[in-house]
C-alpha cells in the first residue's frame, strides 16, 4: 500500500506542477493513524500530509459538487466504490466533469476504526496492510475481522478513469450483499418494525447520513426547507427518526450506489444502508440487476418506463 | 380574507338517500373561511348553478366548494358556473361524496361523517389555490387511424368527408380487415365483398386518405392536437409505386408452400402473392419466409418477370414521422386460440374447422371456389353440427368470460346458407342460449329454425371423437333431458373473439386504459362511449367491446364525429394546471425530463445570487407550458421537491391528507 501511495503522492505533483491540475482531493493524515480526513491539498508542499492506507474509508465524490465548480481542475482519487458514486454525480449533472482529473486507486478494504476498538486496540498510529491482513500494534488480523460493513460485501470493479494507478490485486467479496436484506424480508411485519425502531430510534439526528451520503446533493435539502411541510410533519411524530430516515431512503432510490457513507459516519452504528439496499434488492427483482452509477448515461429503472416493465404486484404478490 | 362558499348537492337521492346532506352544510359551515353553506337537490341543474352563481356574486365569495359527485362528472360544469359569475374558474373545488361515499356506504351516520371530512378535505385544499388562466395550443388537422378494417375504414372516410387529412396505418398488406373474408352478412345475407370492397376503392381513391399498409405504430408521443407518431413502415420487399398488381410473378414464384392467411391457412400461396384479389393497395408482397431468394439468394425470378422493375429484395424498414391532432384506434379482433379446447378436436381432426374458416370454405372466393366441401377428403358433407359458445361465457378460465355476441347470428346465418344450398344437408346447432337482439334479428334466427329445419340443440357439447369415419358429437340435450350423439361430416366451432394482441401495445402507447379483457376502455360506459379516456384518442369496432357490422359502422362513424369536432377546432385550451419548477431548490438532475412523458422539460443555465456579492450558475428545469400535460410525474420523481403541479401543489395535497387526519 506503501507503494500506491508514494505512486500517487508522484502522480499528485506531477500534476500540479505541470500546471494540469490545480488542486487535488486526497485524504489528510490525522494526529492518529485512524483519523484520516478528506482533504483538499493546494499545493506540492502541501502533499506531505497526503495518505493513502486502510483507514482511507471515506469517499471523495461528494465534494466535487462544489470543488468542480470553482475554476481549474481538480484531481480526485477514486476507489472502486467511489467511481460510482462519482459516475452517478456527473449523470444527474452535479460534477461539472471537465474541470475534473480522475485517478483510480485499488482498494483491498478499509478498516473500520470502531471493529478495533471492539478488538480492544486504540490509540493507532499505522498499520501495515497485505491483501487477506492489517497488522496493527503488533496484532494480525484477518480482514473479514476488521473491515468496514461496506467492503466485506463489495463487488464493485474499476471504471473509467483518465488514469489508474495500480490494480493488480482483488479481494472477493465475503459476505452476500441481500443476506441481512433477505433476513428482514423473512420477518413478520411486527418483528420488522421492532426491529427498525430499535435500531432508529438511537438516531441523535445529527445528520450525518445526509450529509456525507453522495445521492443527498440537493440545493436545499427538503428537511431544511420549511415551505416543503415535510421537516414539521417529521417533528411532529414522536418517532420522528424512522420517517426522516425512510423518506431519505425514498429520495436515494434507484440512485443510491451502495457506498455504505451512511452506515460508515453514522455515529449511533444504525445500519441504515439497509434501507437502501432494500430498494436495490427490489429494483433487481423487478427489473432486472442494476448499479446505480455503472454509467453515466441510462435513465435508471426507476425513471424509465418500458412497455416490457412488470407490474410490480406480478412479482411481489397482489398486497404489495 | 377568503369567503368560502359550501354548495352541498343531494343527487337527487342518490346523495341524500344515505348523506345527511343538511348536517354536511350545517358543520361545514362552521369552519374557519366559509361564509355560506347550503344544499340543493340537483346542483348540476339551472336552478342549482344559479344558486351558486348568486352565492358568488351576493357574498363576494373568493372560492367554492361543491360537494357533489365525481369531479370527472361535474368539475367542467362547475368551473364554468363560477367563471360566469366573475370566478376564476380553478378556484372551485370537488368534494366527491357521490362515488366516493353515498354510493359505497350504507349507514347514514358514517357516511354523513366521512362526507364532512371530504367536504374539510376540499376546503383545506381550496384555500391554498390560486387563480390559474390556461394557454391555447395548435390542433394538427389530421388524424390516424390505427387498423382498416371495416371500423378504420368507416372512420377514415367519414373523417375524409369532412374535410380533413387522414391516414390508416394497417399491419397487414391489405386493408378490410376480418370483413373482407367473409362470406355473406346478416341479417341480409347481402356479400360481404360486395358491400365492402366498394368502401376500400373509396379510401384508396380520397384525397385525404393515405393507406399505409404493412405498418406498424413505432411510437406515440404528444398530446390531443399534436401528437408525433413514428410509423414502421415494414419492408415488402416490392415498391408499392411501381407495381401495377398484374400478378404475373404470383404465376411464376416457384416456392408456393406459404400458408394462405387470407383464407385462414386452407390453402397455400406463392411466396410473392397479392393477399386477394380485391386487396388495396392492389400491390404484391413477398415472404421472406418463403421466398427462395431472400432466403438462399437463388431465384430471382419474379424479378425477371416484372415488366415495371417493381421488385427489391434489399428494401428495409422505414421508419417515417407524422402529426396528428387525434387518433383513432380501431384494431378490431381475432378468433381465440383453441388450444385450451382439445375436446373438439380442432388440433386433431381436419374436419373440426372454425365459424371464420367456414366462410372462407363457403366464399365463391375460396379455396374451394365457394362449393362446401370437407378440408379432410374434398367430399361434401352431409351432417353439419355446429357447436355455440367455444370459448365465450367461460368462467371455467379456459376461454372469456364474456359473450362474443356475434356467434349467435352468424351461425343462424351458415346453418340457413347451408340448407338453402345444400338442401340434403342435416344441420345441428349446439347452443347454450340463442342471442337475437337487434333490427330483424330474432326473425333471421326464426327463419333458419321454422323455415330452414335447422335442429337447435340445448345443450353443451362434450367432446368430439372419431369413429368409422364419422366426428362424434357428444353432447347434452337439456330440453329432452338426454345425451346425445350425433354423427356429423364437419364439425364447426364458433370461437370466441378477443382484441387483436398489438392493441395492448397501442394503448400504452397512446395511454389509453384497458380493461381485464383487453378491451379498450371508454371515457364513459354510456354517455362517452366512443373516446378513450385520455383526450385525442377514439375508440371504433370491436377494440372497444364485441361487435357486428352494423353496430361497428355505426361506433365508427360517430367515432368520426368526434374527430372531426375536434379538427375543427383551431386550437384547444391548455391544461391550465402544468408543472413548474422552483428554480432555487432545482438542482438540475434531469430525473423529470426522464419522467416526462410529453418531453415539456428543458434545462437551462442561470445565474443566482449566493450571497456575499457573488453569483453562481446552476442548470435549472424549465417546463413548456404549452406542452405539459399535468399528469404530476415530475412532481413525485424530484429530490429537491422543486417541481410543483399548480393546482394540485405538494402542500395542497398535504393540506388534504391533513385535513382528512384531523379528528
Amino acid at each position: 500500500m506503501q507503494r500506491i501511495e508514494t505512486a500517487m503522492i508522484e502522480k499528485a505533483k506531477a500534476l500540479l506542477s505541470s500546471g494540469e491540475v490545480t488542486r487535488v482531493l486526497g485524504w489528510k493524515k490525522g494526529e492518529l493513524g485512524y483519523d484520516v480526513e478528506p482533504c483538499v491539498f493546494k499545493s506540492e508542499e502541501s502533499l506531505k500530509d497526503f495518505c493513502y492506507n486502510v483507514f482511507c474509508g471515506a469517499n471523495l465524490s461528494k465534494y466535487l459538487v462544489e470543488e468542480s465548480k470553482k475554476e481549474g481542475k481538480i484531481l480526485v482519487f477514486l476507489k472502486p466504490c467511489d467511481s460510482y458514486s462519482f459516475n452517478q454525480l456527473i449523470k444527474e449533472h452535479r460534477i461539472n466533469k471537465e474541470n475534473v482529473y480522475t485517478v483510480g486507486v485499488e482498494c483491498q478494504g478499509k478498516v473500520d476504526p470502531y471493529k478495533l476498538k471492539e478488538n480492544g486496540i486504540e490509540m493507532v498510529d499505522s498499520a501495515v496492510e497485505t491483501v487477506d491482513t492489517v497488522t496493527v500494534k503488533g496484532k494480525e488480523f484477518k480482514k473479514e475481522e476488521i473491515i468496514l460493513g461496506k467492503c466485506l460485501t463489495c463487488t464493485k470493479k474499476p471504471l473509467s478513469y483518465d488514469d489508474i494507478i495500480s490494480f493488480n490485486e482483488k479481494r472477493e467479496p465475503v459476505l452476500d450483499r441481500f443476506e441481512t436484506v433477505k433476513k428482514l424480508e423473512a420477518m413478520t411485519a411486527d418483528e420488522r418494525y421492532a426491529f427498525w425502531k430499535d435500531q432508529l430510534s438511537n438516531c441523535i439526528r445529527c445528520n450525518a447520513c445526509r450529509n456525507v451520503c453522495p445521492a443527498c446533493t440537493c440545493t436545499k435539502c427538503v428537511f431544511d426547507n420549511d415551505n416543503s411541510g415535510i421537516a414539521s410533519k417529521a417533528n411532529s411524530d414522536s418517532f420522528e427518526e424512522k420517517l426522516f430516515h425512510i423518506i431519505r431512503a425514498f429520495h436515494v432510490a434507484g440512485r443510491c450506489t451502495d457506498c455504505g457513507e451512511c452506515s460508515r459516519v453514522c455515529p449511533q452504528h444504525i445500519p441504515l444502508h439497509l434501507l437502501n439496499r432494500k430498494f436495490i434488492s427490489d429494483i433487481d427483482r423487478l427489473y432486472g440487476e442494476y448499479q446505480a452509477g455503472e454509467d453515466t448515461d441510462s435513465k435508471g429503472p426507476l425513471t424509465n418506463y418500458t412497455t416490457g416493465d412488470v407490474d410490480p404486484s406480478d412479482v411481489f404478490g397482489g398486497n404489495n | 380574507m377568503q369567503k368560502i362558499g359550501v354548495f352541498v348537492c343531494w343527487c337527487g337521492s342518490n346523495i341524500a338517500a344515505t348523506v345527511d346532506v343538511k348536517k354536511v352544510a350545517d358543520v361545514l359551515r362552521l369552519e374557519p373561511g366559509v361564509v355560506i353553506s347550503e344544499t340543493y337537490q340537483y346542483m348540476c341543474s339551472e336552478n342549482g348553478q344559479a344558486l351558486i352563481r348568486n352565492a358568488i356574486k351576493e357574498n363576494g365569495l373568493t372560492g367554492i366548494v361543491v360537494c357533489s359527485c365525481s369531479p370527472r362528472m361535474h368539475e367542467a360544469t362547475f368551473r364554468k358556473t363560477a367563471e360566469s359569475a366573475g370566478l376564476n374558474p380553478y378556484m372551485v373545488e370537488i368534494a366527491n361524496i357521490r362515488e366516493q361515499c353515498s354510493w359505497i356506504h350504507k349507514d347514514m351516520d358514517e357516511a354523513t361523517e366521512k362526507a364532512i371530512v371530504l367536504g374539510r378535505s376540499a376546503i383545506a385544499k381550496l384555500k391554498l389555490n390560486a387563480p390559474l388562466t390556461s394557454g391555447e395550443s395548435a390542433v394538427v388537422k389530421r388524424a390516424l387511424v390505427i387498423g382498416g378494417g371495416i371500423a378504420g375504414i368507416q372512420s377514415a372516410l367519414d373523417i375524409a368527408e369532412a374535410g380533413y387529412e387522414v391516414d390508416i396505418v394497417e399491419s397487414s398488406a391489405t386493408i378490410g380487415g376480418n370483413m373482407a373474408k367473409l362470406d355473406k352478412t346478416f341479417p341480409t345475407l347481402d356479400c360481404a365483398a360486395c358491400i365492402l370492397t366498394p368502401k376500400m376503392v373509396d379510401c384508396a381513391q380520397n384525397e385525404n386518405i393515405d393507406i399505409m399498409t404493412f405498418s406498424e405504430i413505432e411510437s406515440v408521443k404528444g398530446f390531443v392536437g399534436n401528437f408525433k407518431v413514428q410509423i414502421r413502415r415494414k419492408a415488402r420487399f416490392v415498391d408499392e409505386k411501381k407495381c401495377t398488381g398484374c400478378g404475373v410473378c404470383m404465376q411464376k414464384c416457384p416456392s408456393k408452400k406459404g400458408k394462405n392467411e387470407f383464407n385462414m391457412g386452407l390453402n397455400n400461396r406463392p411466396a410473392i402473392y397479392i393477399p386477394f384479389a380485391q386487396a388495396i393497395p392492389n400491390v404484391a408482397i413477398i415472404d421472406p419466409e418463403q421466398c427462395l431468394k431472400l432466403k438462399n439468394g437463388k431465384c430471382g425470378l419474379c424479378a425477371m418477370q416484372c415488366q415495371v422493375n417493381a421488385i427489391d429484395y434489399t428494401q428495409k424498414d422505414e421508419i417515417i414521422e407524422r402529426e396528428y391532432g387525434a387518433i383513432v384506434v380501431a384494431t378490431g379482433y381475432k378468433p381465440i386460440s383453441l388450444e385450451n379446447f382439445n375436446e373438439y378436436g380442432y388440433d386433431t381432426y381436419k374436419d373440426v374447422v372454425t365459424s371464420l374458416e367456414l366462410e372462407r370454405l363457403m366464399n365463391a372466393a375460396g379455396p374451394s371456389d365457394g362449393h362446401l366441401v370437407r378440408p379432410s377428403d374434398h367430399k361434401e358433407p352431409k351432417v353439419i353440427t355446429f357447436i355455440q359458445c367455444v370459448g365465450s361465457r367461460d368462467t371455467s378460465g379456459c376461454g372469456k368470460p364474456y359473450c362474443s355476441k356475434i356467434c349467435c347470428m352468424y351461425t343462424a346465418k351458415h346453418a340457413m346458407l347451408i340448407r338453402e344450398k345444400y338442401p340434403d344437408t342435416e344441420v345441428h346447432v349446439f347452443y347454450i342460449d340463442v342471442r337475437t337482439p337487434g333490427k330483424n334479428y330474432d326473425e333471421f334466427f326464426r327463419r333458419a329454425v321454422e323455415q330452414y329445419g335447422v335442429d337447435y340443440i340445448k345443450g353443451m357439447v362434450g367432446k368430439v371423437y372419431e369413429e368409422n369415419g364419422k366426428l362424434m358429437v357428444q353432447g347434452s340435450d337439456l330440453i329432452n333431458n338426454e345425451q346425445v350423439v350425433i354423427p356429423s361430416d364437419l364439425v364447426v366451432l364458433a370461437a370466441a373473439i378477443e382484441p387483436n394482441p398489438s392493441v395492448r401495445k397501442i394503448a400504452t402507447m397512446v395511454t389509453a386504459s384497458i380493461d381485464t379483457n383487453n378491451f379498450l376502455t371508454e371515457a364513459h360506459a354510456k354517455l362517452r362511449p366512443v373516446e378513450s379516456p385520455t383526450a385525442g384518442i377514439f375508440l371504433s369496432g370491436v377494440c372497444q367491446g364485441p361487435k357486428d357490422i352494423p353496430e361497428t359502422v355505426s361506433q365508427a362513424s360517430a367515432c368520426a364525429a368526434k374527430v372531426v369536432g375536434l379538427l375543427s377546432k383551431d386550437k384547444l385550451k391548455c391544461n391550465a394546471c402544468v408543472a413548474h419548477s422552483d428554480e432555487t431548490l432545482c438542482t438540475g438532475c434531469s430525473v423529470c425530463a426522464n419522467v416526462c412523458p410529453y418531453g415539456a422539460i428543458t434545462y437551462v443555465d442561470k445565474e443566482f445570487r449566493i450571497g456575499g456579492g457573488k453569483t453562481e450558475t446552476r442548470r435549472v428545469a424549465s417546463v413548456n407550458e404549452a406542452v405539459c400535460q399535468g399528469c404530476g410525474a415530475c412532481t413525485v420523481t424530484c429530490p429537491s421537491g422543486a417541481m410543483d403541479l399548480k393546482g394540485f401543489s405538494n402542500k395542497q395535497i398535504m393540506a388534504e391528507v391533513d385535513a382528512i387526519c384531523k379528528r
